[in-house]
């Protein structure tokens, strides 16, 4: 039974994520002139996964009570480079893959590099890397265009089975093949306990850089995984600033749905996955109730601004003033 | 530690007093920008040119207003991310108001700088008394103001052109040669000057900066003082988009992409720690030079937007890599 | 300089000619230190006498300006907490070592958790909690809480529990009881003594003499960063012992301290039955006009929230408070200094409480009160100068400037300007939080100085301090608070160090120095 409660306060933030995304979910099929059809899962699992990718990476920095502004940018680099590398017959597509994933994760260990050892912070330090990738973007792809390996990217896009998206295995791959080792592993801890308390960890003997860089690291690998499946998604790249830009931002707010603390040492990127979805899921929802789309920005904001003030009623339990000022 | 800053202070106390006073970082942002115009020079001696130059700070007036209000928020230790769309609001809404005839065009810049305001009050308010990072509060307040002009306007860019008088503060002239925007610019930043150093709400801002604790402990009111904060950066925010109209004599949708990260980078390039605290204006004034004269320096030598991207990314890290740095842990 | 005894073979660990300076302070003078294994070895001394300094070079967190260490007669130099520990030190810190978010099973583990391809066992990680858990006696406690929702005498379990769990070869504790309950207490001494007898070197530092009694073999006195004398335990009468923590290489000079007139006026200051959770209990006090009142114990007995409290910081607090006989409801700093009750907070640390370090002296000195040198919001810089230059001259604050940054200037100086930006207001009711702590002899005098001008001026004086001399030397009447109580209230010259520590202990010590 206690055991049970524990394993509750462990998941409070995932599970909270987990509440609201299925909360909006069943709205959300449950007006749905389908219902849930295998199509209606596959679209809302392709364009949830997108979010979800990225939303993973800002959850690794975050924990680290840091902040990568650049991820949406690495997202769109990788984007492009994919639409160039990831083409042509099996092996040289696999290779694509591979140089892509790499490509990120070089993004990423730039920021690392730059908070760690240049000691910058990190809001800064990756709004310039965010430019620099974003230009790389530019360089690649001048004009949207490209295309990418199309049985594969219609395999990953598609569904398995015939029932299960594809982009759902993906997202569970990514989550038992980066997340969970990360998590386990003691390289992670420190991360997570750099997060917590610096001060604390540095005394307990932990290796905080390599935490730290272990995250900026890993969360570039993951923006990468989002721009290889953009392109799957598209076929094409695109060096779109406002979508870069826009993804990161979301990033944010997917990573505090899902009960990361922007405050480091608490979160778990699965909560952030269903943060992701669920602020898919508002944009969608509009649809549904045949609300004229143009509504959508304004309602996702709103559901936004209520998810993110209901973490402020812990406030009420305050009762030393001093403790306002973390 | 304390051997070093007596140390610094022997070296200073050397020096011709206005360079004494000055902050080491806005003495090189000001060092960048003239290394910047010569290195220019040598390319085309277009770039020393009175009309060049002007034309500059009359592009740069518009981040300078922006930047100015988000200094107030840096300097607290927090940051306003809503700056792309409370600018668009302010614009469309003073573009609005001004087709309203009657005292429509009057009010208009009021009424546009008011509506940043009020948004920046809900930021302030979700910062300073629900206790949520600057960060998240400001992101969905973007959001909201997104999703209020996407609702008003029907997604396509607003029929009502700027009225005259915002054109005019924009682009015209009072002092022959000098383009209203730059006085503009110059007034609001006599006006930060004034507000940082001389008022007890300056003082504040820096001290909550440093320790909101201390500054609580030592009787003031940090909540309000943070709310107004808020309330600055986004009528300025506003304010700079409302001039942004002017000089494109239109609002239009997302015109206030391209600020967001310009005014953050400016404010930091110009000393100002982003953990809040320390910085003088003039150094955000500096950077907001420097960026504008950078982007169009490299547009100028018709660099690739992707060139411009990246040199100026690189910039940035190289100027904090000598002097944005925290101290060392141990 | 006296060693233990020393046998044929080298001792487990020893320190050599040790010195440690912060800026112009010297922590730790040329110690030594000799560690045998198999033995309790209890550190005693004053606050700031060097003993938090000399463990943090044990444990590797900072790195001593000379000397050397020997660990098994070999030289040692530990870079990071990191080789300390695989050295086999582990160390119970007194500000506490633990991540908050992390459980207490991967707390306990952090340093070298068990792994299984790579990744952190977690079965064998929670085993190996609950047996380091079930050896410090805290079964009660499970392994999956998360640290921070653990109240601080369980935190401190952990502690232990954590350092046991990497079989240290050398275990430290600094004041590792002083949040526990006096159940708790047993258990861990009864775990101390096992491990003694496991051959395992304990450091203890404590300042109870009671607990040194009963668990050390051999002890070590520091005085002003000189270890001063060793022994073994037993051999000298704590008498003898406290003589040597004083030590009264200087002896403080106090303001004599004027006969108070009984006053028919109602107390500046005064609460009734003020409460606050379980940490304030039923406080009842008042001080009067020109009184110094003080306030004793053991630290962390609610000294600190009572001050808190009485400034309006807490909230949800019961009881009332009464300026000049008059109920007041204060919800804020900002109402506690307003002028109706004129309250001044000198907080209890000055470098993240009392100063914006990186601000100039001048900002920081007229920060608590540009309300009064400013209209409608804007400086007036010729008074803001004049009352700041008032204050200089009057606290004899040394600094190179007014636009220096506060930080470079010298602990005692910092502090001056911290009560400087309080007397700025000119307050009738001064609240000091451990004030004169870390703070030079010289400054100290002058602050002993000036809260008896402060008072003879008319202030009522609320004065918390871990210096029990101080209080002696201070104070017209001491409050001595335990667990959040007043358990005894001295006066005049009931006012004894004996007294004092009798009541902080909260034991009955049935000698002289009764209430007045």
């Amino acid at each position: 039974m206690s055991e049970w409660r524990y394993w509750l306060n462990e998941q409070r933030g995932t599970l909270m994520g987990l509440a609201i995304f299925l909360l909006m979910f069943t709205v959300y099929i449950a007006n749905h002139p389908a219902g849930l059809t295998a199509n209606v899962a596959q679209t809302a699992a392709n364009k949830g996964a997108l979010f979800a990718f990225v939303a993973m990476a800002q959850t690794l920095v975050v924990i680290t009570s840091g902040i990568d502004l650049s991820v949406g940018m690495i997202f769109v680099l990788t984007n492009c480079l994919a639409s160039w590398l990831v083409v042509g017959e099996p092996l040289p597509t696999a290779l694509g893959v591979v140089a892509v994933l790499v490509a990120g994760m070089v993004c990423g260990a730039v920021n690392g590099l730059l908070v760690i050892y240049g000691r910058l912070q990190p809001i800064v330090a990756t709004i310039a890397t965010g430019a620099i990738y974003f230009g790389l973007a530019l360089l690649l792809r001048p004009f949207p265009g490209g295309s990418v390996n199309e049985d594969l990217a219609d395999a990953l896009t598609g569904r398995l089975f015939g029932v299960i998206p594809s982009s759902l295995v993906l997202l569970t791959a990514a989550v038992l093949l980066v997340w969970l080792p990360f998590r386990r592993s003691k390289i992670g801890r420190a991360a997570f306990a750099a997060g917590s308390s610096e001060q604390a960890a540095f005394m307990s003997g932990m290796p905080i850089r390599r935490g730290k860089f272990a995250a900026y690291t890993l969360a570039g690998l993951l923006a990468a995984m989002g721009g290889l499946f953009l392109t799957f998604f598209t076929y094409t790249g695109e060096a779109a600033y406002a979508s870069g830009s826009g993804y990161t931002l979301w990033s944010i707010a997917a990573v505090v749905l899902g009960g990361v603390s922007l405050y480091g040492g608490r979160g778990s990127a699965i909560g952030a996955i269903f943060g992701a979805f669920a602020a898919r899921t508002t944009g969608d929802m509009l649809f549904v109730f045949d609300v004229d789309p143009l509504w959508q920005p304004l309602l996702q904001g709103v559901v936004l601004m209520i998810a993110v003030s209901i973490g402020s009623l812990a406030l009420l339990r305050v009762r030393n003033r001093l403790d306002w000022f973390l | 530690m304390s051997e070093t800053s007596e140390n610094r202070i022997s070296i200073r106390a050397r020096l011709p007093a206005f360079l004494r006073r000055a902050d080491p970082a806005v003495l090189t942002a000001f060092g960048c920008i003239l290394l910047l115009l010569f290195l220019s020079s040598l390319y085309s001696s277009n770039f020393l040119s009175l009309n060049y130059l002007l034309q500059q700070l009359k592009v740069a007036s518009f981040l300078g207003v922006v930047a100015a209000g988000m200094m107030v928020v840096i300097l607290l230790g927090h940051i306003d991310l809503s700056v792309p769309w409370v600018m668009t609001t302010g614009a469309m809404m003073a573009c609005a108001a001004a087709g309203f005839g009657g005292a429509g065009p009057i009010m208009a810049i009021p009424i546009g700088v008011l509506c940043g305001a009020a948004f920046g009050l809900v930021n302030g308010f979700g910062v300073a008394y629900l206790r949520i990072p600057s960060m998240i509060v400001t992101l969905a307040s973007n959001v909201v103001a997104q999703g209020l002009m996407v609702v008003y306007t029907g997604g396509f860019s607003p029929q009502d052109s700027a009225p005259p008088a915002i054109r005019w503060l924009a682009t015209g002239f009072v002092i022959p040669g000098l383009p209203n925007a730059i006085i503009v610019w110059a007034a609001i930043s006599a006006i930060m000057v004034f507000l940082f150093t001389r008022t007890s709400f300056g003082r504040a801002v820096y001290g909550i900066g440093n320790s909101e604790r201390a500054a609580y402990l030592s009787g003031v009111d940090t909540r309000r003082i943070v709310m107004i904060a808020f309330a600055i950066s986004g009528a300025l925010s506003a304010f700079g988009g409302v001039l942004l109209a002017g000089y494109a004599s239109k609002a239009a949708q997302a015109m206030g992409d391209a600020y967001l990260l310009p005014a953050i980078a400016a404010v930091v390039l110009g000393g100002t720690s982003i953990l809040g605290g320390r910085g003088s204006y003039l150094g955000t004034v500096a950077g907001v030079i420097l960026i504008t004269l950078l982007q169009s320096i490299l547009s100028v030598m018709q660099m690739p937007e992707a060139g411009r991207q990246i040199v100026y990314g690189v910039v940035i890290i190289v100027m904090l890599l000598f002097y944005g740095r925290a101290p060392p842990n141990r | 300089m006296t060693t233990v005894e020393t046998k044929a073979t080298p001792p487990l660990f020893r320190m050599e000619g040790v010195s440690k300076r912060y800026g112009g302070v010297r922590a730790l003078e040329n110690a030594e230190l000799d560690v045998e294994a198999g033995h309790i070895h209890a550190i005693l001394g004053e606050n700031g006498a060097g003993k938090s300094t000399l463990i943090k070079i044990m444990a590797g967190v900072v790195a001593p300006d000379e000397g050397r260490m020997l660990l098994d007669g070999r030289d040692v130099v530990f870079r990071s907490p990191a080789a300390a520990s695989a050295a086999g030190i582990a160390c119970v810190f007194q500000e506490l070592s633990l991540v908050p978010d992390l459980s207490v099973a991967d707390n306990i583990a952090i340093s070298n958790p068990p792994c299984r391809f790579g990744m952190i066992d977690r079965r064998a990680q929670r085993a190996l909690a609950e047996e380091a858990l079930a050896r410090a006696g805290a079964e009660d406690i499970h392994p999956r809480a998360a640290v921070k929702d653990l109240p601080l005498s369980r935190r401190q379990m952990v502690e232990i529990a954590k350092a046991l769990a990497s079989s240290p070869r050398i275990l430290i504790l600094d004041e590792a009881t002083s949040a526990l309950t006096a159940g708790d207490v047993a258990k861990v001494f009864a775990v101390l003594k096992r491990l003694r007898s496991e051959g395992l070197a304990l450091l203890y530092i404590s300042h109870r003499m009671h607990e040194i009694a009963e668990l050390a073999d051999t002890c070590t006195v520091f005085r002003n960063g000189r270890n001063v004398a060793s022994f073994r335990a037993g051999t000298r009468t704590n008498g003898e012992v406290v003589e040597m923590m004083i030590g009264r290489e200087y002896s403080n000079v106090f303001p004599p301290k004027p006969q108070r007139a009984p006053s028919s006026k109602p107390p500046v200051l005064e609460c009734r039955n003020l409460g606050w959770g379980d940490r304030l209990r039923d406080i009842s006090l008042s001080v009067g006009e020109g009184e110094v009142v003080g306030l004793g114990g053991l630290d962390g007995q609610g000294q600190r929230n009572l001050l808190l409290a009485l400034f309006g910081v807490l909230r949800g607090t019961t009881g009332s408070v009464l300026i000049d006989g008059g109920p007041v409801a204060i919800g804020s700093p900002a109402a506690a200094r307003s002028s109706r009750s004129a309250m001044a907070l000198i907080p209890e640390d000055r470098k993240t409480e009392g100063l914006m370090l990186p601000m100039t002296v001048r900002e920081n000195l007229s920060f608590a009160a540009l309300d009064r040198v400013s209209r409608s919001g804007i400086i007036d810089r010729t008074a803001e100068e004049q009352l700041i230059d008032e204050m200089v001259r009057l606290l004899a604050i040394k600094t190179a400037g007014l636009d220096v940054p506060v930080g470079a200037l010298s602990g005692g100086n910092q502090q001056k300007v911290v009560i400087a930006k309080w007397l700025m207001r000119k307050p009738r009711i001064v609240l000091l939080n451990d004030p004169t702590r870390g703070i030079d002899v010289g400054t100290k005098q002058e602050m002993y100085q000036l809260l008896r001008r402060l008072a003879d001026a008319g202030a009522a004086i609320l004065f918390y301090s871990t210096d029990y001399d101080e209080l002696i030397g201070c104070c017209d009447r001491v409050l001595v608070l335990y667990d959040g109580r007043i358990v005894r209230e001295l006066e005049g010259r009931g006012i004894t160090e004996h007294a004092l520590i009798a009541s902080a202990l909260n034991v009955d010590s049935g000698q002289e120095g009764a209430t007045a």
